[in-house]
Parts: structure tokens; C-alpha cells; sequence
């Protein structure tokens, strides 16, 4: 039981993870906190619907649409919507007040959409159901074909940011935008990279999260919510603190599902997020 | 100057709003204690958000605190008894949620408050299912329509007059150094947490009432009916629309948008969420500061351009 718990607490959490790298990258390197972006990942569960019924793919040849879409839909999302916000801010806290309020906007208008063109029930397809045995747990083996790849797309962003030229501005812009231009980063340019860069992890997540569940046009929220939570308990910015927060929620839901009660899950969420912000706002994984 | 008008202006206001109900049917008197209530809401919530410029989510527990107080004491005490109770309740509430959040700033308040909202209403969902048995409660409590509207009216009075009365005070001018820098407030020597945590608790008070007071109208409740979000980002878009900074902003954005969303609601419900999504963007982009200082704007505008026709010589001879 607590082996089980513990597996799927992991898998679960695997998938945290990736819908968190996308907030996070999003907020410390555009400065944008999207709160739309559980209706990013939304719509990329939507798209992989249509491709499949429409192609007739699999959910992973459906990744190579759905991802570059996102990351598209993010970067006009960025050049059309946040800029003009930006530019108006004029670098004060302005920016963060007019974007939480826009991608609120964002966040019902979508959901209207998505409402509109698939109805308000539940949609999905199903995939991979069988069961897969991990030391006497089973696991479907869409779910841990999921986790599994939200991992690896994960660590694959992670060495990005830590090891190559990319990566290096992106860091820049994000602890010193005052002196990344000084050596020649472009900080808009980068920001929209990285707002898009959100979006096309946002939409794998969306992918991989409709691999084993079925989703309505309004889960956007707890997605976002989800997201926030890990990555603010995971220091906001910090790679490898969203990784090891969402493990640990991960954890935590499916102990408190397992041991307590099912129904307590998103509520034992809240609270640990409102203990944690009250303790350390900075973070767990943030020094100082 | 100002400080003349407004008193004046608040007592003609509220007498023609005090005559509305007298004037009009039962399906109208439905939709002024609506739009009476979002007034109501919408001003308490810039008692503390307009000033110091934090954006509350939490609106919709206080909210359904109220609500909630009158369904579960409804059949047991008179209506104005549990009102002061819900007040208390509210006053109580908001102390731990004011001393839990002083740290808090920006994108964190923000969210915090949110998911404040949505642990109350998840945790008493799961209270009601497990512990009471039962997801909803019949609310029957003797209030007719138009006593609840005179009393939302009496609400959004209080919250007015409170700001108008802070405004001229020093306690406005420690809000008003704390929304523009709170470290430079901190620094010249205001008590940020203590005028903060006193904002905040009048404010949520109110909203404690205007909860309590509307619960009447509902007959049943059940969590997801009385702390729904969405109650708490119409308070946020209204009081933005009008101007949460100014004494007036909330009424004129909460009154009209009232009545655009019940006139889009009836006629495109499957396009409500759209629409609201378009109006907050577009408040956002048009309106940054609201509508009122937009007209502010336009007739400073005006008024300039008369002086300087009536000035030009002097100023010519100035350069």
C-alpha cells in the first residue's frame, strides 16, 4: 500500500512537472504571470483530439502538431496581447497587475471557446489502457508512458537552460535584465522566446495529459492552479525546485487520496500551497 | 471642494436609489437588488483594494461566509441577530486571513487569496457530503425583496462613506503612500501592517454582510452556488471598469456591467464566458485606470483648451 502509493504519487507528479516548467519558465523570463495557462494546456488536449479523430495519429505522432502549434499560438499570444502591456508598464509594476487581469480574460475567453466548439462535458479517447506492473502496482500504461515522457521532455529543457548559449541568455534575462543588454541579449526577443516556450510546454502537457484522462473545457483552472502551486513552492524561476515540488505534491495527493480521503486531495493542495507561501514565500528551494 | 460635493452628492444618490423599489415590479425589483448588491460588493472590495492596490480573489469567501451563516442559523435566530453574527464571523475571518497574508505582495496576494476561495469552498463541500450528510441547505427566512435591497443600499452607503470619511484622514494618506511604495510608506513611518489589516477587515465585513443579506433570495444553497469564483472576478472587472482608486469608480462600473451581463446572459448564454473574457481584456487595454478617469481626462482636456483661449495674451507674453 505504501509502495503503491508511493509509484503512483511519482507518476503523478512526473506529470506535474512539465505543466509547471511552462509557467515557470513563462513568469521568470517574460515576467508574465499566465493565468491561462491551464487553457493552454487545455487546448493542446483539444488539438490531439481533433488530429486523432481527424488523421487518425497516435497521441505521440500528435505531439509533433500540437507542440510547434502551441509554441506558435504563444509567440503571437506574446506579441500582440503582453508587449503592448509591457511597453505601457514602461518597466513598473504595472505589468504584473494588467497581465494577471488580460490572461484572466484570456482564461474565460477560451474556455468559451473550447465550451462552444466541444460542448461542456467531458471529451477524450482512449489509448493504451492495459495495465503495467511496477513491484506488484498496476499502473495503466498510458499514464506511465506519459509520466515517463513529461520527464523526459523536462530534463531536456532543464540541460537547455543549464548548458547551451540559449539557455545562458534566457538565465540572463531572467536574474538581471538590466545588464543582459550590456552584452548584447536582446531581452524582448528572448522573453518571447520564452513566453512561447511556455506554450509549447504547455501544449505537450496537454498531449500527454490527454493520454490517460478524459478533460472538460473548464480543468484549465486546476491545471493553473496545479502549476502555481509547484511552482511557487518550488521558488519562482528555479528549474529543479518546480521538479522536486511537483514530485512532492505528486506524493502528497496520492498519499492523502490513499490515506485519508479521495475527496480531501485538492483541499490538502490549497493548504500545503497556503502554508508553504506563508512560511517560505520565496519558496522551499529558494536560499535566502 | 471636493470634500463638500461628495457628502452632498452620496445623500442624492442614495435618496433616488432609495426610491427605485417604489417605482418599479417584482421582476425589477429583482433586477435592482442584483445590481444593488454587485454595488455594494464591488465598493467594499476598492475599500481595500483600490487604495492599496492589491487585487483580492477572496471576495467570494467572505462572500459565502455570510451566505452560509444564514443557511445554517436561518431557522433558529431573527435575521438581524444573524447578521451580526455573519459580521462577526466575517471580522474574525478576515483578522486571520490579514495577519496570514501581510507578507505577501503582487502575483502572491493575488494568488493566495484565490486559492483561499477555493480551499473554504472544497473543505466544505467535503464537510457537508461527509460530516452533515447533505450537499445543499433550504434557506427559509422571512426577509421580503424589499427589505434586502434597502439593506445592500445601506451596505454600499457604509462602504462610501467609510472611504470618503478615510480619504480626508490621515489614515487615506497612509493608504494612499502605501499604494504607490510600500517600503518608501514603511519608511516615512506609517504602520503598513495595522493600516493594511484595518482596510482589509472593513472591507470584508461588508462583504460578509452583502453575502448574509442576499442569502434570502436563494431558498437553496450548496458550496459551489455561493463561493463561486466567478463572484469574485465580476467584483475585480466592475471595480476596475469604473476606477477602483476613486470614491465613485466601483458604482459606475459595477451598475452598468450588472445589467450588460443580465441583458448577455439572457440573450447569448453560450457565448457568456466569451464575452466576459472580451470585456476583461478590452477594460484592461482601454481603460487602465477606468472609466471615470477617462472622462476626468477628457474634460480636463476641455477646460484647458478653453483657458488657453481665454489666456492667450498672457501666455504669450510669458514665453
Amino acid at each position: 500500500m505504501l509502495l503503491s502509493t508511493l509509484i503512483v504519487g511519482l507518476v503523478l507528479g512526473g506529470t506535474f512537472a512539465l505543466m509547471a516548467l511552462g509557467l515557470t519558465i513563462q513568469y521568470g523570463v517574460a515576467r508574465v504571470m499566465n493565468l491561462a495557462y491551464g487553457e493552454l494546456v487545455i487546448g493542446g488536449s483539444f488539438l490531439t483530439y481533433l488530429t486523432i479523430m481527424a488523421f487518425g495519429l497516435d497521441p505521440f505522432s500528435a505531439l509533433a502538431i500540437v507542440v510547434p502549434f502551441g509554441y506558435a499560438a504563444s509567440y503571437m499570444l506574446y506579441a500582440t496581447v503582453m508587449r503592448p502591456l509591457e511597453r505601457r508598464s514602461g518597466g513598473s509594476g504595472r505589468l504584473e497587475v494588467d497581465s494577471i487581469l488580460v490572461t484572466f480574460g484570456l482564461m474565460f475567453l477560451l474556455q468559451g471557446i473550447y465550451a462552444l466548439s466541444f460542448g461542456s462535458g467531458f471529451t477524450g479517447y482512449s489509448w493504451l489502457e492495459l495495465p503495467v506492473d511496477i513491484l506488484g502496482t498496476k499502473v495503466a500504461a498510458s499514464r506511465l508512458i506519459g509520466a515517463l515522457l513529461a520527464l523526459a521532455v523536462g530534463s531536456a529543457l532543464f540541460f537547455a537552460m543549464q548548458k547551451t548559449r540559449w539557455g545562458m541568455a534566457m538565465r540572463a534575462v531572467a536574474s538581471r535584465p538590466g545588464f543582459a543588454p550590456l552584452v548584447g541579449i536582446d531581452n524582448e526577443r528572448h522573453a518571447r522566446a520564452a513566453f512561447a516556450t511556455g506554450g509549447a510546454l504547455a501544449a505537450a502537457g496537454g498531449v500527454i495529459l490527454s493520454m490517460f484522462q478524459p478533460f472538460t473545457p473548464t480543468d484549465g483552472v486546476f491545471v493553473t492552479m496545479k502549476a502555481l502551486v509547484i511552482i511557487i513552492m518550488g521558488g519562482v524561476g528555479n528549474l529543479a525546485g518546480a521538479i522536486a515540488a511537483a514530485l512532492m505534491l505528486g506524493l502528497i495527493e496520492a498519499g492523502v487520496s490513499a490515506a485519508v480521503d479521495p475527496g480531501l486531495t485538492l483541499a490538502a493542495t490549497y493548504a500545503i500551497f497556503l502554508a508553504v507561501l506563508l512560511w517560505r514565500p520565496n519558496g522551499l528551494f529558494n536560499r535566502g | 471642494m471636493k470634500d463638500r460635493v461628495s457628502p452632498l452628492l452620496i445623500v442624492v444618490v442614495v435618496a433616488v436609489l432609495a426610491l427605485v423599489p417604489l417605482a418599479v415590479e417584482d421582476y425589477g425589483l429583482g433586477l435592482a437588488i442584483g445590481a444593488m448588491g454587485y454595488i455594494a460588493l464591488a465598493s467594499s472590495w476598492a475599500l481595500f483594494s483600490g487604495p492599496t492596490r492589491y487585487i483580492s480573489l477572496a471576495t467570494v469567501a467572505f462572500f459565502g461566509f455570510g451566505s452560509y451563516t444564514v443557511a445554517v442559523l436561518g431557522d433558529y435566530l431573527p435575521f438581524l441577530l444573524i447578521l451580526a453574527i455573519a459580521a462577526l464571523i466575517g471580522l474574525f475571518a478576515s483578522f486571520v486571513v490579514g495577519f496570514a497574508t501581510l507578507r505577501l505582495a503582487g502575483i502572491y496576494f493575488v494568488v493566495f487569496s484565490f486559492g483561499l476561495a477555493e480551499m473554504v469552498r472544497q473543505l466544505l463541500t467535503w464537510y457537508e457530503v461527509n460530516v452533515t450528510g447533505t450537499l445543499g441547505r433550504y434557506i427559509f427566512v422571512d426577509v421580503d425583496g424589499f427589505d434586502i435591497y434597502y439593506m445592500l443600499l445601506a451596505v454600499a452607503v457604509a462602504a462610501l462613506a467609510i472611504r470618503w470619511w478615510i480619504d480626508r484622514g490621515r489614515l487615506g494618506l497612509a493608504v494612499r503612500a502605501i499604494g504607490d511604495d510600500e517600503a518608501v510608506a514603511r519608511h516615512a513611518g506609517v504602520d503598513v501592517t495595522r493600516v493594511k489589516l484595518a482596510l482589509f477587515a472593513m472591507s470584508s465585513v461588508l462583504i460578509t454582510l452583502v453575502g448574509a443579506i442576499q442569502a434570502p433570495r436563494w431558498t437553496y444553497v450548496e458550496p459551489s452556488i455561493v463561493f463561486n469564483p466567478t463572484i469574485s472576478f465580476l467584483t475585480v472587472i466592475m471595480a476596475l471598469l469604473g476606477g477602483a482608486s476613486r470614491l465613485w469608480g466601483p458604482v459606475f462600473g459595477a451598475a452598468p456591467l450588472f445589467f450588460l451581463f443580465e441583458w448577455l446572459s439572457g440573450r447569448f448564454p453560450d457565448h457568456y464566458s466569451i464575452i466576459l473574457g472580451l470585456l476583461f481584456i478590452g477594460i484592461v487595454f482601454l481603460f487602465p485606470e477606468g472609466v471615470l478617469a477617462r472622462i476626468e481626462e477628457f474634460l480636463n482636456r476641455v477646460r484647458a483648451q478653453r483657458t488657453r483661449a481665454a489666456k492667450e495674451v498672457p501666455n504669450e507674453r510669458l514665453a
